[in-house]
């Protein structure tokens, strides 16, 4: 009896574990064609499917470059954007999340619900008057509507308030008060060091969502030297490569390879993040 | 400030204690500064071109009162893109959180014990990290008409005769821009109820495993009625964002063919970016894609708060 329960889990591992594998090659299949058809030439992709590299990277690679697909300078502006926004978020999120931790004041309360509701409201709703006053304040192929509206990121202040609640205890700061070190020289010293852990995680979050970001960028920006990555991407359907499949390929799987090496570092950290926070991208 | 030695060193320390209690609003002002000259702002501002006649590259509008929501009530692509928002976002996520509840329930089943499960969450999440943008165009290029790799998986195979043009097809592409958000967020999905799943009282399950329960009757019993709060966080999340769906569709097709994944995101930037530069009918959309984002959302909250209240 015992017995026959025994191998009836058995086959049905067995049968999850297959489907497991399924699901896999789901996830890995269509990167995996994209990539291998980068180093085949137009013809070879047009005459059928392989799985296995071929040799025309160099070819496919010094077509993409003369079709003016300058990949180098979409990772620097994407690097740019998504480095200086997460620092900002970070930075001014821990600040706000400490504020409202440590401190008794009146309108404590209120703040903090505002930031929970903001977390609840759709981002994009406000998106036409957004775009009409950055026009009007003359932002238009510039950074800072993309950069600074970080430092304004509720879910990220709601998770970090939620982590410092378990690490933060008064006595942490008593005696470097008691020595008169100024309250922002406390956060810097005593409490920012301690919230690295945090820090780490919505870090991984914040940058790949700015890097990820589409519609913004695709408002905001129409100077070709300022082009974020996912611009350029889109550069691919409509420019001279819908014919030369290499290229259009290579110019796909070089937007996304920066982003696979940093899932093969991180994805504990962010699988953790995610089982954690319930961090919604 | 000069405390006086009679005081005790307690009392001095939390009479200073308690006067640093106003750097609380010092610490908090850069974070609503920006909140109101970024989003604040700019959300009123939006508020208000809806009420207005601005198109084109004009500054100054006239009020018209409702004139621009009631345009939208009439016009058929809105209606349409309206209708392909929601129906976009219900036929992704039924089968995701199918998936996703089944995955849990075989991640946290303690009689399979399956091995590997840190792999299988990394691979099962992995689309999600990548930029949608470029998977968009990957699946563009993948299932492109005639010679696109998946044509010719279906030909190779002997499922089609003659490639099949997906995109001159409605029903195949929506079903494509589905099947991505459903693939893109099965994985996160997933993994918000393992998580949820493993914070239940595990006294729950040694109870029900004397009581000689079977695998299946304590997730039935026990873990689905304990689930219903992050199921009713997912279901929200997740259709908040499914609202606001843009850059598959826009970089898929363009909303095409026959405006069949045309959405209310490419909807309101094709009125206020391309062509007529419509901004106050694409604000007006706006106000509409908020109230229908707190209407589900609501009657989501409702349905399943109810429910819970009422087996309660």
């Amino acid at each position: 009896m015992m017995n026959a329960n025994e191998s009836k889990i058995k086959k049905q591992r067995i049968l999850i574990y297959i489907f497991f594998g399924f699901l896999t090659l789901l996830s890995i299949l269509p990167f995996w064609i994209v990539i291998v058809n980068a180093t085949r030439t137009a013809e070879q992709i047009q005459q059928g499917l392989s799985l296995i590299p071929g040799t025309n990277f160099m070819e496919n690679w010094r077509i993409l470059r003369d079709g003016g697909f300058n990949i180098f300078q979409g990772y620097g502006n994407s690097f740019f954007i998504a480095f200086s926004s997460t620092a900002l978020s970070m930075y001014f999120s821990c600040l706000t999340a400490y504020g409202l931790t440590v401190y008794d004041f009146k309108l404590k309360r209120p703040a903090y619900l505002l930031i929970m509701f903001m977390i609840m409201l759709p981002p994009q709703v406000n998106i036409i008057g957004f775009y009409r006053f950055m026009v009007n304040l003359g932002l238009l192929n510039s950074y800072i509507p993309l950069i600074v509206p970080a430092a304004a990121s509720a879910p990220t202040v709601f998770f970090m308030k939620q982590y410092l609640q378990t690490i933060y205890h008064p006595a942490l700061v008593d005696s470097a008060r008691i020595d008169g070190a100024s309250e922002l020289k406390i956060f810097h010293s005593i409490v920012l060091p301690l919230m690295r852990p945090a820090i780490a995680t919505m870090s991984i979050f914040g940058f790949v969502q700015s890097w990820n970001n589409f519609l913004m960028p695709l408002m905001l920006i129409n100077d070709r030297s300022r082009f974020t990555l996912p611009m350029l991407v889109q550069l691919l359907t409509t420019d001279t490569y819908t014919t030369q499949y290499g290229s259009l390929y290579l110019g796909i799987s070089m937007s996304i390879i920066p982003l696979i090496l940093i899932y093969l570092f991180l994805s504990k950290h962010i699988i953790g993040g995610v089982t954690a926070g319930g961090v919604k991208m | 400030m000069q405390a006086t030695t009679e005081q005790s060193g307690k009392k001095r320390k939390l009479a200073k204690i308690k006067n640093t209690n106003k750097f609380g609003y010092w610490f908090i002002l850069p974070f609503f500064i920006v909140f109101a000259g970024f989003n604040l702002y700019p959300t009123l501002y939006t508020l208000y071109l809806a009420f207005v006649d601005i198109s084109g590259f004009n500054f100054e509008g006239n009020f018209i009162g409702f004139q621009n929501f009631s345009y939208l009530v009439t016009n058929n692509l809105f209606l349409q893109a309206s209708y392909n928002t929601m129906l976009l976002w219900v036929i992704n996520f039924i089968p995701q959180i199918g998936l996703a509840l089944l995955l849990a329930y075989w991640f946290t089943n303690y009689q399979l014990k399956l091995r590997a499960q840190g792999f299988f969450k990394s691979v099962f999440y992995f689309p999600n990290i990548i930029t949608a943008a470029s998977v968009a165009v990957i699946f563009f290029t993948l299932f492109d008409y005639p010679r696109g790799p998946v044509n010719m998986i279906l030909m190779q195979t002997g499922v089609l005769e003659a490639p099949f043009d997906f995109f001159r097809s409605a029903f195949a592409t929506r079903s494509i821009v589905a099947f991505i958000q459903f693939w893109m967020w099965y994985g996160q999905t997933s993994i918000v109820l393992t998580a949820g799943i493993l914070s239940i009282d595990k006294s729950l399950y040694e109870a029900a495993v004397i009581d000689g329960a079977t695998a299946w009757q304590t997730f039935r019993r026990i873990t689905l009625p304990l689930l219903k709060p992050i199921t009713l966080y997912v279901l929200i999340t997740s259709l908040v964002g499914g609202l606001q769906m843009f850059d598959i569709p826009r970089l898929l097709t363009d909303g095409g063919p026959n405006n069949s994944v045309e959405t209310l995101m490419t909807y309101i930037f094709r009125q206020a970016i391309e062509g007529g530069r419509n901004v106050s009918i694409a604000a007006a959309a706006s106000v509409y894609l908020l109230i229908l984002t707190i209407i589900l959302s609501a009657i989501i909250f409702f349905l399943i708060r109810d429910k819970s209240e009422r087996e309660a």
